[in-house]
């Protein structure tokens, strides 16, 4: 029984992506991943971490870290305001909250609108998974499981 | 997991445990009492029937040829039973019984082989045999219960439904698989969903070891009714592990059948309704009065520690809610009152729930023996282990995390601090050496000593390898007895000329000191030579609910647990000392201390940079003490600890930060770790 609520979940899932802009690119995290959407509240700082992970926030009780997602890739940071938002996102039990500065849409992305990323060399790319199309807009599909779980090349460069 | 191969592993656990126990108080005894071979049959027996059901063959084999030596001394009572050879291989066969239980929690195959364990079991049993003069009988009274046969005539049969098949099955298994009861029990297990109604001979399968022979002999005979068809029970009983033979035929109709007797519904009835035929359930049969008004049950500790949590977050809610700043200056009588009789419930509901999670240390201790029978046999020392304070009790959790560094430090004392008995009674001592394991509460916090009265640590060799390793930064004359007992800490560190199976590495000491740190615990070790030494354990009583005390620095807040603070005060301008490296130090009584600033190690904005204008808490660190520098005190208050963030941890080693907390108004505050901040100094 439990099983078939979850096909039936993961059916009505597929191909769903919540989206996100920042500065010109419109990003996609695949609807699965995301769990919920909360607006910005007080960060706790925590020393000795890499700029882009602000610090914990206090979700009811469970305690999630918070990234921010234009420090992670390089942009200029911006000031919060009311309209930042928190997407939390779970992979493999592994809850963290991306800032973003604001979520736009849930989109449907058929599957043959979706293809892999060009080849590249450089290393910032690897948290793109996929290419979607809409309307000949593009989004860029992050691949939240690396983005959590991947090892942090830069951190392992340094030591 | 699958919950029946979880409930094996727990069971078989806690059953290897009290075999543990029996035969180590029974070699100390040198006999094995009635009462004593009834257990350890009865629990080889267990473990014989559950692993052959859940498949995992060459322990059940074992536990049979174990179970069969007790069976004879049952029965026999022979009078020379070399008691420390049988409590070897029953020791050895634990062990091994242990390893494949823990290849199969942590999902891997049980598949080692346990032949020449249990070649060792059958020539031990044949020389108990032949030692009491008992060769050439059988080792078990056969044919004790005439065999039980039905046949009922047709008139009394049900009438079958049209679409039902009826089948004929005879299982031959092969010569040597041995508990072929059990097998065919397993088979009427993998029938159950497939079958309607289904009849077997012989009867008692499980309660009566006697049909072994029986299966053995004309095969294990099943009759069924079931919807489904000839190809799909083939499937089924062709995977029969051990199948020699399979005769499967289908008969036209009921009355076909050899055996059908009256409506039994369900395979699991049949069992249950089985009246107790031989004596070998005894003991479990004397024990069911009890067993009926049962009232210890087994919890999952996951369900724990959800309810933990939840009572966790009910303290802190509770906290919002009755010192909610919308309330300050309202005049609220029955509010208050009605919110002081909320806390209480509250605090009650805590102490509930925390005392469910606590366990007696008796479990670890009773692990103990078993080490230090080991130990004294293999390094020919004799020992006696002293258990004091065993029903101490300690949450879970700490349990787990102060097992390991127990049997470090025990093995250390023994293979250390021990001398050989020669040695002892040169030294006009009691050839016997005294391990004495003591547990005691001590207000927030459990204290484990571990005594011995060996030959204690030597300070001279303690300092030597110590400028060997470059482990001594001041002046060799200033160091206290405690600093150098406490080299014994430092990673590689050992005094041992000879490395033994046991120690002597200097691996272990430094991983018993970081595993009690981690619990947020502490050691020390006080020793004087000739005499023996003490190695003393400070555990907190609980991980998850402590007493913190809450300081600010900037905006951050920072809880320091209770139990590693010394004082607080203001600290005035003379008692400051800053040398010309620009470490900064403060006097305490005399004393001199090193001062960490919180806001300079973790960068932290604030207007309180001067020492006269904050506040200095002194913390202990287990050698030394150290001064914290925080803006001020926030208060006291107990403190759900919360593990931080697995990614945070992942992408980041921060060093002095244990967990973090929710405070009463729903911010994090961070959990400082006394003995990981003076490390970065």
């Amino acid at each position: 029984m439990a099983e078939e609520i979850n096909d039936f979940d993961e059916d009505t899932q597929k191909g769903k992506f919540l989206t996100f802009g920042i500065d010109r690119e419109v990003y996609g995290i695949e609807i699965r991943a995301v769990t919920e959407i909360v607006s910005l509240q007080e960060i706790t700082e925590i020393p000795e971490v890499p700029d882009y992970i602000k610090g914990i926030i206090n979700l009811r009780g469970r305690i999630i870290p918070v990234m921010d997602i234009r420090l992670r890739f390089k942009k200029a940071f911006r000031v919060y305001n009311e309209r930042t938002c928190v997407i939390i996102v779970e992979v493999r039990d592994l809850a963290i909250g991306l800032i973003v500065d604001e979520v736009a849409e849930v989109i449907f992305i058929d599957d043959h609108h979706i293809v892999s990323k060009p080849e590249m060399k450089s290393v910032q790319n690897n948290y793109i998974k996929n290419i979607g199309k809409v309307d000949e807009k593009i989004k860029l599909i992050l691949d939240c499981e690396k983005l959590i779980h991947a090892e942090d090349e830069e951190l392992l460069k340094n030591i | 997991m699958e919950p029946m191969l979880e409930m094996f592993i727990f069971e078989t656990n806690q059953n290897l445990e009290q075999l543990e126990q029996i035969t180590i108080h029974s070699e100390k005894n040198e006999t094995f009492s009635s009462d004593e071979i009834n257990d350890i049959f009865r629990i080889m027996h267990t473990i014989k029937g559950s692993s052959a059901m859940m498949l995992v063959n060459e322990v059940a084999t074992l536990a049979h040829s174990i179970e069969d030596i007790f069976f004879y001394m049952r029965e026999k009572k022979p009078d020379n039973v070399e008691c420390s050879a049988l409590t070897d291989i029953i020791l050895e066969s634990a062990d091994f019984i242990k390893e494949e239980i823990s290849k199969l929690e942590s999902g891997s195959e049980a598949n080692a082989s346990a032949s020449t364990l249990i070649e060792m079991t059958k020539t031990f049993l044949k020389e108990l045999k032949s030692s009491n003069g008992d060769e050439s009988q059988e080792k078990i009274p056969k044919e004790l219960k005439k065999k039980q046969q039905y046949y009922i005539g047709a008139e009394k049969m049900a009438t079958v439904t049209d679409n039902l098949n009826v089948f004929h099955a005879v299982i031959q298994y092969q010569e040597d698989c041995e508990m072929e009861n059990i097998r065919a029990y397993t088979v009427l297990n993998s029938l159950e969903d497939a079958v309607k109604e289904i009849h077997y001979l012989p009867e008692a399968i499980l309660e009566d070891d006697d049909t072994v022979g029986e299966i053995r002999n004309s095969g294990f005979k099943m009759w069924f009714t079931t919807t489904k068809s000839y190809e799909e029970i083939d499937k089924i009983l062709q995977n029969t592990i051990f199948l020699k033979k399979l005769e499967l035929k289908q008969l036209a109709s009921l009355e076909e059948c050899g055996y059908w007797p009256v409506k039994k519904e369900i395979v699991k009835e049949v069992i249950l309704e089985e009246v107790p035929i031989k004596p070998i359930l005894a003991p479990k049969k004397v024990e069911s009065p009890e067993a009926a008004h049962q009232t210890m049950i087994s919890v999952n500790v996951t369900k724990l520690d959800v309810l933990m949590d939840l009572v966790g977050e009910l303290v802190i809610a509770e906290a919002m809610v009755t010192q909610n700043p919308e309330l300050a200056g309202l005049e609220l009588n029955s509010f208050h009152k009605a919110a002081r009789q909320l806390k209480k419930i509250s605090n009650e509901l805590q102490d509930g729930v925390m005392s469910i999670r606590m366990v007696p240390l008796s479990g670890t201790f009773q692990k103990m023996n078993r080490i230090v029978r080991d130990m004294s046999k293999k390094l020919d020392k004799q020992v006696e282990l002293v258990l004091i304070g065993e029903d101490t009790e300690v949450d879970k959790n700490v349990i787990e995390h102060i097992s390991d560094p127990l049997m470090h430090l025990l093995r250390n004392s023994i293979d250390h601090g021990i001398e050989v008995p020669d040695e002892r009674i040169e030294a006009g001592k009691n050839p016997i050496g005294k391990v004495t394991l003591e547990a005691k509460n001590a207000g927030n916090e459990v204290i484990i000593n571990i005594v011995d009265d060996g030959k204690g640590l030597n300070k001279e060799k303690l300092l030597q390898r110590a400028r060997e390793n470059n482990l001594i930064h001041k002046n060799e004359a200033d160091l206290t007895d405690k600093e150098i007992y406490s080299f014994i800490f430092a990673p590689g560190f050992s005094t041992k000329e000879k490395v033994t199976e046991f120690s002597g590495r200097g691996v272990g000491m430094d991983v018993v000191m970081k595993n009690i740190n981690a619990v947020g615990g502490n050691v020390i070790v006080n020793s004087e030579a000739g005499k023996g030494s003490i190695i003393t354990l400070k555990i907190p009583l609980t991980l998850a609910i402590i007493a913190g005390m809450t300081v600010k620095v900037g905006k951050a807040s920072y809880t320091i647990p209770i139990v590693s603070i010394r004082e607080s005060f203001r600290p005035i301008e003379q008692n400051i000392i800053i040398d010309p490296d620009g470490c900064e130090m403060i006097m305490v009584r005399g004393e001199c201390y090193p001062i960490i600033r919180l806001h300079k190690i973790y960068n932290i904005a604030t207007d309180v940079t001067k020492f006269t204008e904050g506040i200095i808490i002194m913390v202990e660190t287990g050698k030394n003490k150290v001064g914290i520098f925080a803006d001020h005190l926030v208060g006291q208050q107990q403190i759900v600890v919360k593990p931080v963030p697995v990614y945070i941890k992942n992408i980041s080693n921060i060093t002095g930060i244990t967990g973090c907390t929710l405070l009463g108004d729903g911010s994090i505050s961070l959990i400082l770790d006394a003995v990981g901040l003076a490390s970065r100094i």
